[in-house]
């Protein structure tokens, strides 16, 4: 067959657990305690007859604050529903999560194109609604057909679904939208997106749009992936069910409303989809309303008043870098990408330098390259913001060299490494020890060039004349006489000097 | 109410019913939903559906953790356990939370 076209479909369900001590309807941790499984339960989160739930107000907040940063329409009036269905890992045999009356929906969030040089692309947002997660269920690797083991400490955990449309066109866009979510939650203080202990989660839906030769365009089934539980993992699950659902298409031609919604699962080990079960159809969730719970009704004014305290984002903080530190577009994102703690280090490096450009310059270089090497966050890095930011200010004040200032800030990080704590006042100790100070009496420099001028006068004619490479060996005999000028400054009295002469 | 639905409604309440039950419990959903339908009778054109029984919103509780059971404790109704888990036999389906 002749090679295929088609527009590649993705919407994708986030589910993020949002940051609050206790669960969503009763006083039980949200801690990740894998370790003690079945110790942060009570009759509310187990389902036990008679126990009644009652929300959590921060929950609701950290709910509304996450929706307004994503640009959605909060609701006045929300409720909760059941959602039924019987599994271990859900002791009541139903969720209750948010059906027709979700407390927002229709926002958007913005990511960069596949192609750097194409505008932003806005994926729409379906919804967001605030639901309770379910516990886990852990199975018998033995093949042996032993039991599986169900804990329940997650059961009752605050989760958001966030639901975008199927704007997304390739696994790229895909993980960029994750990413970028992550990143926006980060900032926004909701979660702790630890994909690991699975406080951030996601599915793909995912199709195709054949393209004929005629024009028309026929869509293929649906199919949910899941159990991708790193970035990598969902961009290598959607390349992968793309190409399957190709070769398919040419193989069955199916079209979408041929076959059930299909549900299929990621083995990153042999790096196939396989098939799950079929979907069920969402009427056999039979929502109904909990009567347990009593709605949530909110005024403009709430809405508006949570609309204010709305902490900056990214996306926003990104142009705020560009427009009023000097970053480059790129800058601003390699900092932002590393998330609130070091974009806190970055600001408070800058506000202290006293220069956006030159504490981007050597938070992307320098800080980033050590941090990597030492594997350790930006947090338990020695060389505090405070340090930094005022070392960077001896640079800009013309007391330090960029290379004297580099020069201290490895002793800086020797000293550390070798168990000293450092602390600012180090800087000046460091710079007297080692004379790096940059020279700024000029007395002593006309000093050391008139000398030099004296010692070798024939390469001194030859700078005059204009043979400026003949100046090498003066500036290094007026260096070995002045430690810690700034050769750039030393280059320059120096023609001065002789040009006057 | 068709026996298709009853059959419907049963597997989905994980309910293995007999012919002869599903027939009876049949007729006596058939009776509810009948009784349920004299509702129909009443003009709601202009009135605004009710979100829940009592006339009560926004009931919120503070972030704050309580004891939750012991872990024996929580475990005590469980048909099987290890003392640290609930058992349950072998899942084939793998499904994430939150769904």
């Amino acid at each position: 067959m002749s090679s295929l076209s088609y527009t590649v479909i993705i919407g994708l369900e986030v589910h993020t657990q949002l940051r609050t001590r206790s669960k969503l309807f009763c006083g039980c941790s949200t801690d990740f305690r894998p370790d003690a499984p079945n110790s942060q339960t009570c009759p509310v989160c187990l389902g036990l007859p008679g126990a009644l739930p009652v929300m959590n107000r921060k929950a609701f907040e950290l709910s509304v604050r996450t929706a307004l940063a994503l640009n959605c329409r909060i609701a006045e009036f929300t409720k909760w529903d059941r959602k039924q269905y019987y599994y271990p890992d859900l002791p009541k045999a139903y969720q209750i999560s948010q059906y027709d009356l979700p407390f927002s929906s229709g926002g958007w969030l913005e990511i960069a194109a596949d192609d750097p040089g194409e505008p932003v692309r806005r994926i729409r947002i379906t919804r967001a609604h605030l639901e309770e997660d379910a516990g886990k269920n852990i199975h018998d690797e033995t093949g042996r057909g032993g039991d599986s083991m169900v804990d329940l400490n997650r059961t009752g955990t605050p989760l958001l679904e966030i639901v975008s449309e199927p704007d997304l066109r390739s696994a790229a866009e895909a993980r960029r939208y994750l990413e970028e979510m992550r990143t926006l939650l980060l900032f926004i203080g909701v979660s702790d997106c630890n994909m690991q202990e699975g406080s951030l989660r996601c599915d793909a839906n995912v199709n195709l749009h054949i393209h004929h030769a005629d024009g028309s365009k026929t869509a293929t089934p649906i199919v949910e992936l899941k159990n991708m539980n790193s970035f990598r993992n969902v961009e290598l699950a959607i390349e992968y069910e793309v190409k399957r659902q190709a070769s398919q298409w040419q193989k069955t031609g199916q079209k979408i409303g041929d076959v059930p919604k299909q549900t299929r699962g990621w083995d990153a080990e042999r790096g196939v989809t396989f098939a799950q079960r079929e979907k069920e159809e969402s009427s056999d969730y039979r929502y109904f309303p909990d009567p347990d719970l009593v709605p949530v009704v909110l005024t403009v004014q709430q809405i508006e008043d949570a609309r204010k305290q709305l902490p900056e984002t990214p996306a926003v903080r990104r142009d705020r870098f560009q427009n009023q530190l000097g970053l480059t577009a790129y800058d601003a994102a390699v900092i932002i990408d590393q998330g609130p703690e070091m974009t806190q280090y970055f600001e408070h490096t800058a506000q202290l330098c006293g220069d956006g450009k030159t504490a981007a310059n050597w938070v992307t270089q320098d800080i980033l390259r050590d941090l990597n090497a030492a594997g350790t966050p930006v947090s338990e890095f020695p060389v505090t913001a405070e340090i930094l930011g005022t070392l960077l200010n001896w640079i800009r004040e013309g007391r330090l060299t960029t290379k004297s200032a580099r020069d201290v800030y490895s002793v800086l990080k020797e000293q550390a490494a070798s168990g000293q704590s450092i602390a600012v006042g180090d800087i000046e100790v460091i710079v007297r020890e080692r004379k790096l100070e940059t020279v700024r009496d000029t007395g002593a420099l006309q000093a050391a060039i008139a000398a030099a001028i004296a010692a070798k006068p024939e390469a001194a004619a030859d700078v005059k004349s204009g043979k400026h490479a003949a100046a090498g060996p003066l500036i290094g005999m007026i260096m070995k006489q002045v430690a810690g000028a700034d050769p750039k400054a030393v280059r320059e009295l120096l023609l001065k000097t002789l040009a006057d002469s | 109410m068709e026996i298709s639905d009853v059959r419907k409604v049963a597997s989905l309440a994980r309910l293995a019913l007999t012919e002869e039950e599903l027939l009876t419990y049949g007729r006596q959903l058939t009776g509810i939903l009948d009784y349920v339908r004299l509702l129909d009778e009443v003009d709601t054109q202009n009135t605004e559906p009710m979100p829940h029984a009592i006339a009560l919103q926004n009931v919120f509780r503070d972030d704050q953790r309580t004891n939750s059971l012991d872990v024996a404790d929580a475990l005590s109704n469980a048909p099987r356990t290890d003392g640290q888990y609930f058992l349950v036999p072998q899942i084939l389906e793998e499904r994430s939370g939150g769904k």
